[in-house]
C-alpha cells in the first residue's frame, strides 16, 4: 500500500499543475475575447 | 474675452443664410479621451461598429498599426473593441484613427477614460477563478471518494479509508474556503440587511457538510461527504459564471452603443478654442458648442445664437421650437439649421430633469419593494427545511438514538436538502432566457424583469420615437436616377434629414471632394458641374419646396439640384417602424389591450392611431399624467409593459409592471427601462412578451422540480439511509434536470443575431 504514498501526491501534483496553467491563462488574458481568438489562430500572421 | 472665439466666430458664420458662407465645419480635437499608463504610453479605447469576421479584425489591426507613432492596435472581438497604444514619445490621434477607420468602412468612437472602472470584469474573474479551484477540487475529492466507496463493499481497510478521508479534508477545506467566497459574503451581507437570500441556506449547507466530515473522519466512521461539498459549490460556481458573463455581455454592448452615439460635447475653452471632450468631463457654468444637425448634449441656456430644435426626445412633440439667447434647452434635443453657444447649468431644482427623476426615484422605489420569484422560493424554503432536520433530530432523540446519532441524521437532512437545484433553477432560466433575447436584438438590464414581463396583459406605447422611427424618413423619392445622386451626395452630410435621403439608397458610396457648409448644406464638382443638397434657398428651389410642403404640411424639405438643372425638393418626414401595424394587430390578437400616450399634439397622435387601429389614445400628456394613466390601468387589474423612449417617458416606464425602451432612448429613459431594443422594428416587443412568459413558465417548472427531489430526498436522509454515493447522486442528478429543463428556454430559433447588424434595406415606410 506504500505506492499509495507516491501515486496519491502525483495525482494531486498533475490535478494542481492543470489549476495553474488555467489560472495563469485567465490572468494573461486569455479568455478576454474568445470569439476573437477562433479566428485569429487562421490568420497567417 | 468672448469675442475674439473660434466658437464665437462659428456662431456667426452660421447665423446667417449668406452663399458666401461655404467655412468647412470645425475640426475635432478629441484629446480628453486619451490616457497615460505610468509607464507614459498613451492609450485609449474605441468602440467599432460592423466588425464580423476575421478579416474585418486584422484589416483593422493592421491598417491602423500602420498609423505613425502607434505601437499596438489590437481588436477585440467579443466586445468589438480596439484597443489602441501609442510609442511614448508619439503625439497621440484619435482623429488619425477615427479617420482610417472610416476609410476601413468601420464607424467607431473613442471611450470615455474616466468612466466607472470595469467591476463587473473583476468580478468575473474571480468567480471564474473560484470555479476553476472548486472545478480541481472537486474532480480529485472525487476520485478519492469513489475508491472509498468501492473500498467498503470490497476489502478496504480503516486505516487506507481514514488516510483517504484526511486527503479528501486537505483538499476539500482550503479549496472550500477559497471557492465559497462568494457565497459567504453574499450570505453575510444579506443577514446584516436583514435578509435570509439564497446564499444563507448554501453557507450553512457547506459549512455544516464540512465541520461533520472532519468530525467523522476523526471519529474513523465509515462515511464522509467532502466530495457533496465541493460538488455543491462547483455546480453553482457554474451557474454563478454564465449568469455573470451573459450580464457582462449585455452591458459591454450597450456602453459600445452608448459610445458609438458620440455623447460627447464640444465645450470652448476661455482662450476660444473648441475641443470635444466626454459628458462627464464638463461643469455648471461652462460654454458648449452645439453645430447645426447635432443633439444638445446637456441641460443649459443658450447665451448666443438662434435655431430651431426638434424636442422629440425630450416631450414627444415633433414640431419644431424655435430658440434664441437666454432659452432653457434640454439634453436630447436636436440642433436645427443654426450654431448655438450653450452655458452648462447645475442641476439645480426645477428643471424637467429634475422633475422627471424625482417622479422616477418613488416609481422604481415601488417597484422594488415587491418580492421576485426568487426570494418567495428561499422564504418558503429556508424554513421549512430547517424545521425538518429539527424535526428528524427530535424524532430520532425520542426513539432512542444517541445525541450523536441524531446529530448525524439531522445534518444528513441539511446536506441533502442544500439548494442545488434550486440554486440553479431560476438564474438558469434567467441565462438562457437573456441570452435567447440577445439573439433577438434585446439586451435585458435585470434578469428579473422576464418573471414581470410574464403576465403582461396591457401595452403601453410612447409615439414618437417608438412607434415612429426616431430618425426622420424620405417620404416621396421620384425619379430613381436623380435619388441616387441625391443619396450620394447625402452621405458626405451630417445632418439628420440628409441621412434620411442616404438611407433611402442603400450601397451609395460618397463623392469624394465634397464640401459641407453646415447651415446651408453639401456640394460638390465631378466632371465640372456643380451638385447641391441641401437647404431650398441654397439649391434655388424655393417653388418646390413651397410645392412639397403644401401637398404634405407635416413633412420638412431637403432640395437637390445637378448643375442648372430643375431642383428637386425631397419630403421628409417621422414614419411609422416598418412592422408597428402587425406588431400592434398582433398584440390586440393575442387579447391583450394596447393604449398610446403621448405628449405630442392630439392631430399626430390620431394620426398613428388611427392608421394602427388603435382606439384608445391620448395626447398633450405630461410625465405626471402618463404616470396616472398607469397607475390607472394596474388599479384596474391589468399588468402593464410600457414601451417609450423619451425623457418624459421614464417615469412612466419606472411606474409600469414592465418596461421596454429602443436603443436611441434618451439616457434617463434607458436607465429605467428593464430592457432596451436595437433597430427599426417593434418585434422586439412580441418576442420579449414570449420568452417572458416562456421563461417564467420553465422557472417555476424547475422550482416544482427542486421541490419534487427534495420530497424524495429528505425521507431518505431523515430515515438514516443517506450514503454519500446516493447524497452525490440525488444532487448532480437534480442540478443537470433542472439545467437541461432551463435550456428549453432558448425557444427555437437557431439564426443567430449580429449585434453591429447593417443597417436594415431603406424601404421608404409608409408615411403617416
Amino acid at each position: 500500500m506504500s505506492v499509495l504514498l507516491l501515486v496519491i501526491p502525483i495525482a494531486l501534483c498533475l490535478g494542481g499543475l492543470g489549476l495553474g496553467a488555467f489560472l495563469w491563462a485567465l490572468r494573461s488574458g486569455q479568455y478576454d475575447d474568445i470569439e476573437g481568438a477562433e479566428l485569429r489562430a487562421l490568420s497567417d500572421e | 474675452m468672448c469675442c475674439t472665439d473660434a466658437a464665437l466666430a462659428y456662431v456667426e458664420a452660421h447665423a446667417a443664410w449668406s452663399e458666401a458662407n461655404t467655412t468647412p465645419s470645425l475640426g475635432r480635437n478629441y484629446e480628453a479621451f486619451v490616457s497615460r499608463d505610468p509607464a507614459g504610453m498613451a492609450r485609449a479605447e474605441f468602440a467599432v461598429e460592423g466588425v464580423r469576421c476575421a478579416a474585418c479584425m486584422s484589416a483593422i489591426e493592421r491598417g491602423v498599426s500602420e498609423i505613425p507613432g502607434v505601437a499596438r492596435a489590437r481588436l477585440n472581438l467579443s466586445d468589438r473593441r480596439l484597443a489602441v497604444a501609442w510609442a511614448p514619445e508619439a503625439e497621440p490621434e484619435i482623429g488619425a484613427i477615427l479617420e482610417r477607420l472610416d476609410r476601413l468602412g468601420y464607424a467607431a468612437h473613442p471611450f470615455d477614460p474616466r468612466r466607472p472602472a470595469d467591476a463587473e470584469a473583476a468580478e468575473t474573474e474571480r468567480l471564474i477563478r473560484a470555479m476553476a479551484v472548486a472545478g480541481f477540487a472537486s474532480m480529485n475529492v472525487m476520485l478519492l471518494a469513489i475508491s472509498v466507496w468501492a473500498g467498503n463493499v470490497s476489502d478496504m481497510t480503516p486505516e487506507n479509508r481514514d488516510l483517504f478521508h484526511w486527503i479528501q479534508a486537505l483538499v476539500a477545506l482550503p479549496a472550500a474556503a477559497y471557492a465559497g467566497r462568494p457565497f459567504y459574503e453574499g450570505a453575510l451581507r444579506g443577514l446584516r440587511a436583514g435578509r435570509i437570500t439564497m446564499d444563507f441556506p448554501i453557507t450553512l449547507g457547506v459549512v455544516l457538510t464540512l465541520v461533520m466530515s472532519v468530525v467523522e473522519t476523526a471519529r474513523g466512521a465509515t462515511h464522509a461527504y467532502f466530495d457533496g461539498a465541493i460538488m455543491l459549490l462547483f455546480f453553482l460556481l457554474i451557474g454563478r459564471v454564465l449568469d455573470q458573463a451573459m450580464r457582462r455581455r449585455t452591458r459591454a454592448l450597450a456602453e459600445n452603443l452608448a459610445a458609438l452615439r458620440s455623447e460627447t460635447a464640444a465645450r470652448i475653452a476661455p482662450d476660444g478654442s473648441v475641443r470635444d471632450v466626454p459628458l462627464s468631463d464638463l461643469a455648471p457654468g461652462e460654454r458648449v458648442l452645439v453645430r447645426p444637425g447635432e443633439r444638445v448634449p446637456v441641460d443649459g441656456i443658450v447665451e448666443r445664437g438662434r435655431s430651431d430644435l426638434d424636442r422629440s426626445l425630450v416631450t414627444g412633440e415633433t414640431a419644431a421650437v424655435p430658440v434664441e439667447e437666454g432659452a432653457t434647452v434640454h439634453a436630447g434635443a436636436l440642433n436645427g439649421d443654426g450654431a448655438l453657444v450653450v452655458t452648462v447649468t447645475a442641476a439645480s431644482g426645477g428643471t424637467l430633469l429634475d422633475e422627471v427623476e424625482g417622479l422616477m426615484r418613488r416609481a422604481l422605489e415601488a417597484r422594488s419593494s415587491t418580492l421576485v420569484l426568487a426570494d418567495r422560493a428561499t422564504r418558503l424554503y429556508v424554513p421549512l427545511v430547517h424545521t425538518a432536520a429539527a424535526l428528524a433530530f427530535v424524532v430520532w432523540l425520542l426513539a432512542g438514538a444517541g445525541p450523536h446519532a441524531a446529530l448525524m441524521i439531522a445534518v444528513a437532512v441539511l446536506i441533502v436538502t442544500c439548494p442545488c437545484a434550486l440554486g440553479l433553477a431560476i438564474p438558469a432560466v434567467q441565462v438562457v432566457a437573456a441570452g435567447a433575447l440577445f439573439r433577438d436584438g434585446v439586451l435585458l438590464a435585470d434578469g428579473t424583469a422576464l418573471e414581470r414581463l410574464a403576465g403582461i396583459d396591457a401595452v403601453v406605447f410612447d409615439k414618437t420615437g417608438t412607434l415612429t422611427l426616431p430618425e426622420p424618413v424620405l417620404a416621396a423619392s421620384g425619379d430613381p436616377a436623380v435619388l441616387a445622386q441625391a443619396a450620394r451626395l447625402a452621405l458626405s452630410s451630417r445632418h439628420p434629414m440628409a441621412a434620411a435621403l442616404a438611407k433611402a439608397v442603400p450601397g451609395a458610396g460618397p463623392w469624394p471632394g465634397a464640401q459641407e457648409a453646415a447651415g446651408l448644406g453639401v456640394r460638390v464638382l465631378v466632371d465640372g458641374v456643380e451638385s447641391r443638397l441641401g437647404s431650398p434657398a441654397f439649391c434655388d428651389a424655393q417653388d418646390q419646396a413651397a410645392a412639397a410642403l403644401a401637398a404634405d404640411p407635416e413633412a420638412s424639405v431637403i432640395c437637390f439640384r445637378a448643375g442648372k438643372g430643375t431642383p428637386v425638393a425631397y419630403p421628409v418626414r417621422q414614419a411609422l417602424r416598418p412592422d408597428a401595424a402587425e406588431v400592434v394587430a398582433s398584440l390586440r390578437a393575442s387579447g391583450r389591450r394596447v393604449v398610446v400616450l403621448s405628449g405630442d399634439r392630439p392631430s399626430a397622435v390620431a394620426a398613428v392611431a388611427g392608421w394602427l387601429g388603435i382606439a384608445e389614445w391620448e395626447a398633450g400628456l405630461t410625465p405626471q399624467d402618463k404616470i396616472a394613466r398607469i397607475a390607472a390601468l394596474k388599479q384596474a387589474g391589468h399588468r402593464v409593459l410600457m414601451v417609450g423612449d423619451g425623457l418624459n417617458d421614464a417615469p412612466a416606464l419606472a411606474a409600469a409592471d414592465a418596461s421596454l425602451s429602443p436603443v436611441t432612448a434618451a439616457h434617463v429613459s434607458q436607465a429605467a427601462a428593464d430592457a432596451l431594443f436595437l433597430g427599426r422594428s417593434l418585434a422586439p416587443v412580441l418576442s420579449v412578451l414570449t420568452v417572458g412568459a416562456r421563461a417564467k413558465a420553465l422557472m417555476l417548472q424547475n422550482l416544482w422540480l427542486a421541490a419534487g427531489y427534495n420530497l424524495v430526498a429528505v425521507p431518505l436522509a431523515a430515515a438514516g439511509w443517506l450514503t454519500p454515493l446516493i447524497a452525490a447522486l440525488a444532487m448532480s442528478g437534480s442540478s443537470v434536470v433542472v439545467t437541461l429543463n432551463a435550456l428549453r428556454a432558448r425557444g427555437s430559433r437557431p439564426e443567430r443575431w449580429e449585434p453591429a447588424a447593417a443597417p436594415a434595406p431603406a424601404v421608404v415606410a409608409p408615411a403617416l
